[in-house]
Formats: structure tokens, C-alpha cells, sequence
């Protein structure tokens, strides 16, 4: 065996690496099918970050596509409901520069839901059809209502009525959804020193 | 002796507490108008029950609860409902709430009401829901509401009950004026208390800072085995997690509940409204409040009907608006700033202060942060506020849940060490709050994806099943087709093609024939229906029917008689055109 080394290294160190890559190969190869991961894993976690508002203000029909174009280089900053918030959290999440809001596909809006004017539907089920989350009641030659719980305010159910009798109401500030807001950063280091908060009187 | 322990932090602001107990209670009366908040607790807002203009009786039920984790609201005098609007409330928003206002006419009617003859025949649950329907909220300040509380986990067995009278906030006095002159109240409900929890200790835990509620204590206590300890005075002894762990030198673990360790906490207030429920039948109508600061000429306790404005009882007290710069409902480390005058007391307004000008000077401007760590020494609940503030700042939430943001119980040890005159409280609030939207949010979020992903699958199926139902037909026309040209050694769809097309040659050969055929059937019908229309219309001129029914009828024969001559001349003119 020794003096078969001896005299043909080369051949020695190729049966050597072969009999070594082979078996890991395979077991490579069947690591790969036994635990395979069932669709793409960013994809759900991009999914995640987005509002799933099924908007589809970013050109793409919902979320999840929008998601898994994201996945394959689309651009992070094409959608408004999420916001710079949204963006903010894509970009860290991908390890990218944060992009300013593509204003081609719409400007960040305070949140609203759907709201019937329900005297004036006249029960086409149009709405019906358009919404993307199934939020809204109804059936033909009947009066619909929004299930404010459920509503995502993507506003795909304006365009289709045929007699105009939806609204987009925004989410009122009452009381329960006042919170403590953080003190203001003005509040700090201003006042202290008098001449500090005259910089005109100092000028002159 | 029992052995009392300590607890990390803690601050030992002014007490000036004996401005408001030089007098004792003073009964407020009733004012002209009550203004009900529906939400005066924590959890859902109650639901009212009576209609603007109707008369109420002193303790009748004006608002039901509307949850699980919410309380009913009474009628604190009697009098009749003057609006049911929104209103000023006292809140740290400084907003306006739906609030039922009761014009009272003075006169305190009480609703018939009794209590129970031995609240030791009585079973848990039935005890717990007469302490519910009686609207007890904590009077601690928090205002969760009492049965909830004290109904506790399934399963979980209650070892000991302690009794909080620590009132450990500057200025505040009325739970010590409570325990001075309404010892044996409170004994009452902590009687009640033991039945409903069975615990092995009862602890009443007061500061030494109130000798005399300590002297009343033990003296109505003896012999009941309750244990009234005594611990020294700091800032915040009084919070429900640092009272036990000043008791019992246990902790209640991080984001759980004093339940999870066999351990239920009330308020000596709760228990004297405990005691008024079950043995008097007396709903939760009145609080003590004290009227306290350099603003008010008579700093005392008032036993006050809930509703009543603070106008009202500031002027009681002697109020002197000129020396006062703002209002404080709570106290100094922990009260928030009164939007005005005209909001009312409620549930949980233990203090009104109306401190001077000099006494409570608004916070100087926030300096920068120097990390002296000054405020992690005073944290009660051994969190690194330092870190907290940058991270508040920097708005990292994951970090801020990780360093146990939501263990803060907001006392305001840390602002009140600062010596950068950071208003700390203030962040972490606003964090919190801004983390439960997001949490909210988030949740919003995964269930309208949820709902999305349903009605795409749905979608699919029903395009599915229409698929299949399309393949399903075809498929039996196939088979129908294989069978026929089994049988007959005809194939039916090439059958029917043909036949079609037979039946079309057969139109062409014989175009002009096949036209006058069909022409005479109408006639004949024409005929038919004229002759029907005349019976009836003689029928009705027999019977001496309605003029209007006669001439509809004469219309219809015209009009038939017209069509029948049209038709008749179409027929001849075809006769004609076919004999050339």
C-alpha cells in the first residue's frame, strides 16, 4: 500500500479526495432534500413587516406579491401604508439604505376605513368584489356595510361604486386613542443660558 | 414581630401630609350638578341605562358594566338626568368623555336597598357578584376594578391578603384620615375579604409615619388576626409589587400578576367599600378626597359624592385661584395636571392638589443626560432607566422590551433624582404606549393577511370547482356519445349535425311553402281570443259591472278587431303573392 503511494502520488491524493468528496457529497445532497425549506423564508419575513393592506398602491396585487417581488430586487420604498416606518424596517431588515417614499404610488396618509352612506347603496356588490380582506357585508339587492374591526382602508372599494356612496373616514383621536406622546426635544437645553434663546439680540 | 424587608431604590420626598389632617372628614353635601364619567376604571366603559329627563333615586344602577373587566355606575344622589353628552374628564389628555349628568334635586332619596344578614352564609360568587354590581373599583389610584381582581386565576389559591394603607405620595391623606376614624369599616370589609379569599395571613401594611391610623388600627384588629404592620417611611412603599415585597420579601415575577404568587393586594378604600356593599347594601356613591396645597385656605379631607365639579370643592376648601398655577389630580410624583375647575371626582381622584405658585414650580428645561446613575439607584423596580431614556429616545422598542420597560410602574423616583431635570416618566410612557399600538397594529396586520390568504384560497376553489364541474359535463358527453355509437352504430353528436343540417336544406328547398303555414295559426288564435273577449265583455254587461272594468273590456275587443283585420290582410296578401 505504502510503496503504491510511493510510486504514484498524484493518483494516491485523487483517490484520497474523491473517496472524501463523495460521501459528503451525497450526504450534502440528501441534507438538501430531506430538509428542504418549503417557499422562500424572506419572502414571509418581508411579509411580515409590511401592513397587509392589500392596497395594492405598489403595483402589485397585495402584499404577499409585492413581498416576494421585494425578495427579487423590486424596490423597497413603493409602499405608502407602511410609511417611512415601513421602509425604515425593510432597509434593516435587508441590510439596505432606507429610500425616501417613491411618491409615484401614493404619499402616507393618516388611517382610515370605508364607511357605507347606506341609504344610498343601492346593493350592486361591486364593493363586495373589490375588497381584499372580505370586510364587507352584504348581498345583492341588499344594503352593505363595512366591518369597521376588519377593515385595512385600502380604499379599493371607492373606485368601483357606482354611485358614490363610500367614504374614507379617518380613525378619530378619541380618548382611547390618546396616548403620552414623547416630550418635546425643543423643551431641552433651550432657556438656560438667556443669550442662548436671543441668537437675533446676539447677532447685533 | 413580623419581620419586614426592604426593597431596591426608593426616594424620600417631603411628606406634607399634616396640612390636610388637622381637621377631620368634612361631609361636601350634595352639589347642584353630578357629572358621571362612564369611564372612571380601568377596562371597558359602562353602558348607560337611563334616558335624559328620567328621575333617579340615590344608589340606583344608572350604567351597566359592559365586559368582563368593567363596573356599573350609580346614581350618587337623587335628582333627574339633565344630558348624557360628553364633558370634560379628568384625564392626563385633557380630552372630553361621554359622562351622564344628574341635576340633583337635593332632597337624597335613597333607592330601597339592604345588605346581607351574615355575609359568612353567603357563597364566593355570590359575594363577588354583589361587590361587581356595586361598582368598587381600586381605590388605590389605578381604579381596576375590585371583583375582577379579587376573583383572581382558576386554580390559583390565595395564600395571603395584604391590605394597603401606605399611602406612601406626599400630600395625600386620605386613606390615613380613612384608617384614623373608620378602623372598624375597614376591619368589616377585611372580614368580608378573608371569607371570600380563605388566605392563610392577613397583613395591613401602613407606613410609621401615621402613628394614629396605626393606633386605630390595632386597637379595632385585636383579636381578629389581622396583623397590622409597620415599615419606615419611603417613596414608593405604597406600590403593589414594592408593599409585597416589604411584607412578604417576595417578588412578584416580571410581567405577571401578585395572584401568580398567591398573593392579592387591596386598598384600605376598597375594603370600607367592600364593607358598605355587602353589609348596607350601600353601592360605591362616595369617595375621600383630599383637598391639599398653598392655594387653598382650608387644607382638608372631604367624604365627597362622586360627580361632584372640583370647582365645587375647592371652594369648600377655601380656594385662592390667584396663588394657584395649575391643578393637580394625585399627587406630586404621580398626578397629572387638570385640564379646569369643572371636571368632576371620580372613582380614583384620592388628592386634589392645588399647590402654589413656589411650591410646585413647573420643571426647569431638560439638560442632557450625564450618566451619573443616579436613577438607577431610586428605581423600585431595579430597572436602568438611563438606558431606557436612550433607547426611548432612539425609539428601539425591541430594546426597550428587553430591558423590562413594562416593569416601570411609573412612580417618578427617577425624574425627581435627576439631576438634568429629564422628565423620564414621560418616555417611558410615551414608549409604552407607542409599543401596545405597535403590538396592535402588528396584530391587525397578521389578521387581515390571514383574512386576505382566505378569500385568495377561496377564490382559487371556486374557480376550481367550476373547473371540474366543466370537465365532469364534458366528460358525460363523451361517454353518452361513446354509448349511443355502441348501441345504435350512430354517433348522437354527429347525428344531431346532421339532422340540423337536414332540417336547414330541407328550409331552403322549400322556402316560400313553409312561410303561410305558421301565418294561419295566429289567425285562428286572433279569432280565438276576439270571441273570448266579447263573451266576457257581454258576460259583464249582463251582470252590470263596473263602468271602468266595461270600457277596458270594450278597449281590448277594439283592439283585438284591429289586429284580427291586420293580420287578416297580411294572410290575403301572402295567399296572393303565393297563387302568382
Amino acid at each position: 500500500m505504502a510503496e503504491l503511494i510511493a510510486q504514484y502520488p498524484l493518483l494516491a491524493a485523487l483517490v484520497a479526495l474523491v473517496g472524501l468528496g463523495a460521501p459528503f457529497g451525497a450526504l450534502l445532497g440528501f441534507a438538501a432534500v430531506r430538509f428542504r425549506t418549503e417557499g422562500n423564508p424572506i419572502v414571509d419575513q418581508i411579509n411580515a413587516v409590511l401592513p397587509q393592506t392589500q392596497c395594492g398602491q405598489c403595483g402589485y396585487p397585495g402584499c404577499r406579491p409585492y413581498a416576494e417581488a421585494i425578495a427579487n430586487g423590486e424596490a423597497i420604498n413603493k409602499c405608502p401604508p407602511g410609511g417611512e416606518a415601513g421602509i425604515q424596517a425593510l432597509a434593516d431588515l435587508l441590510d439596505v439604505e432606507a429610500p425616501p417614499l417613491d411618491a409615484e404610488h401614493g404619499e402616507e396618509k393618516v388611517k382610515s376605513v370605508a364607511f357605507i352612506r347606506e341609504d344610498e347603496c343601492i346593493g350592486c356588490t361591486k364593493c363586495i368584489q373589490a375588497c381584499p380582506v372580505d370586510a364587507i357585508l352584504g348581498a345583492a339587492k341588499q344594503m352593505h356595510t363595512v366591518i369597521v374591526s376588519e377593515c385595512t382602508g385600502c380604499d379599493l372599494c371607492v373606485e368601483p361604486c357606482p354611485v358614490d356612496c363610500i367614504d374614507m373616514i379617518p380613525l378619530a383621536e378619541g380618548l382611547q386613542a390618546w396616548h403620552w406622546r414623547l416630550p418635546e426635544p425643543a423643551s431641552r437645553n433651550l432657556d438656560i443660558i438667556a443669550t442662548d434663546s436671543e441668537p437675533t439680540e446676539r447677532a447685533a | 414581630m413580623r419581620r419586614v424587608y426592604g426593597f431596591h431604590g426608593g426616594i424620600h420626598p417631603a411628606e406634607n401630609k399634616h396640612q390636610s389632617l388637622r381637621s377631620p372628614i368634612r361631609d361636601a353635601g350634595i352639589p347642584p350638578q353630578l357629572t358621571l364619567p362612564l369611564s372612571q376604571h380601568i377596562g371597558a366603559p359602562s353602558r348607560p341605562l337611563v334616558q335624559v329627563g328620567e328621575r333617579v333615586l340615590k344608589g340606583q344602577m344608572i350604567a351597566e358594566a359592559s365586559g368582563y373587566v368593567s363596573v356599573p355606575l350609580h346614581a350618587p344622589s337623587s335628582g333627574t338626568i339633565a344630558a348624557i353628552e360628553d364633558r370634560p374628564i379628568p384625564h392626563p389628555s385633557g380630552l372630553s368623555a361621554p359622562c351622564i349628568v344628574i341635576d340633583c334635586d337635593g332632597r337624597d332619596e335613597w333607592i330601597e336597598h339592604s345588605g346581607v344578614a351574615d355575609f359568612r352564609d353567603c357563597e364566593a360568587t355570590e359575594l363577588l357578584e354583589l361587590i361587581r354590581s356595586a361598582g368598587i373599583a381600586g381605590m388605590g389610584g389605578a381604579g381596576f376594578p375590585a371583583a375582577v381582581k379579587l376573583a383572581g386565576k382558576p386554580g390559583a389559591s390565595i395564600r395571603t391578603l395584604i391590605i394597603n394603607g401606605t399611602e406612601c405620595e406626599p400630600y395625600i391623606t386620605a386613606d390615613d384620615i380613612l384608617m384614623q376614624e373608620r378602623a372598624t369599616e375597614i376591619l368589616e370589609g377585611i372580614a368580608i375579604l378573608r371569607h371570600l379569599l380563605r388566605p392563610e395571613d392577613v397583613l395591613l401594611g401602613v407606613e410609621d409615619n401615621k402613628p394614629a391610623a396605626i393606633a386605630a388600627l390595632e386597637a379595632a384588629a385585636a383579636g381578629t388576626g389581622v396583623e397590622v404592620v409597620t415599615f419606615p417611611t419611603k417613596y414608593p412603599s405604597g406600590g403593589e409589587k414594592q408593599l409585597i415585597e416589604i411584607l412578604t420579601g417576595k417578588q412578584v415575577p416580571s410581567g405577571g400578576l401578585p395572584a401568580d404568587i398567591g398573593i392579592v393586594c387591596q386598598n384600605v378604600g376598597t375594603a370600607v367599600a367592600v364593607s358598605d356593599a355587602i353589609l348596607r347594601g350601600r353601592p360605591l356613591l362616595s369617595r375621600i378626597t383630599t383637598v391639599t396645597g398653598e392655594a387653598v385656605a382650608e387644607p382638608q379631607n372631604f367624604e365627597v359624592l362622586l360627580g361632584t365639579p372640583m370647582q365645587y370643592l375647592l371652594d369648600l376648601a377655601g380656594f385662592r385661584p390667584e396663588r394657584c398655577e395649575r391643578l393637580v389630580m394625585g399627587g406630586p410624583m404621580m398626578g397629572f395636571t387638570l385640564a379646569g375647575t369643572q371636571v368632576p371626582v371620580v372613582k380614583t381622584s384620592n388628592c386634589l392638589l392645588a399647590p402654589g405658585v413656589t411650591e410646585l414650580p413647573a420643571p426647569p428645561p431638560a439638560q442632557s443626560c450625564i450618566r451619573c446613575g443616579l436613577c438607577a439607584e431610586a428605581c423600585p423596580a431595579s430597572l436602568l432607566p438611563q438606558q431606557l431614556f436612550w433607547f426611548a429616545q432612539g425609539k428601539e422598542f425591541e430594546k426597550l422590551e428587553q430591558h423590562n420597560l413594562f416593569d416601570c410602574i411609573e412612580c417618578g423616583a427617577c425624574s425627581w433624582v435627576c439631576p438634568s431635570h429629564i422628565p423620564l416618566v414621560q418616555y417611558y410612557r410615551a414608549s409604552k404606549a407607542e409599543i401596545l399600538l405597535l403590538r396592535r397594529d402588528h396584530e391587525r396586520a397578521e389578521q387581515a393577511r390571514l383574512r386576505f390568504e382566505a378569500r385568495q384560497a377561496r377564490i382559487a376553489r371556486e374557480e376550481e370547482e367550476r373547473e371540474a364541474k366543466r370537465a365532469a359535463r364534458k366528460q358525460a358527453a363523451e361517454k353518452r356519445a361513446q354509448l349511443a355509437a355502441a348501441e345504435g352504430g350512430e354517433d348522437p353528436i354527429q347525428a344531431a349535425i346532421e339532422r340540423a343540417k337536414a332540417k336547414k336544406a330541407a328550409q331552403q328547398a322549400n322556402g316560400d311553402t313553409a312561410s303561410p303555414a305558421p301565418a294561419v295559426a295566429p289567425l285562428d288564435a286572433l279569432r280565438q281570443k276576439l270571441a273570448k273577449s266579447e263573451q266576457r265583455l257581454a258576460q259583464g254587461r249582463e251582470a252590470g259591472e263596473d263602468a271602468k272594468i266595461i270600457n277596458a273590456l270594450e278597449a281590448t275587443v277594439t283592439r283585438l278587431q284591429g289586429k284580427l283585420a291586420e293580420a287578416e290582410a297580411d294572410a290575403a296578401s301572402a295567399t296572393e303573392a303565393e297563387t302568382r
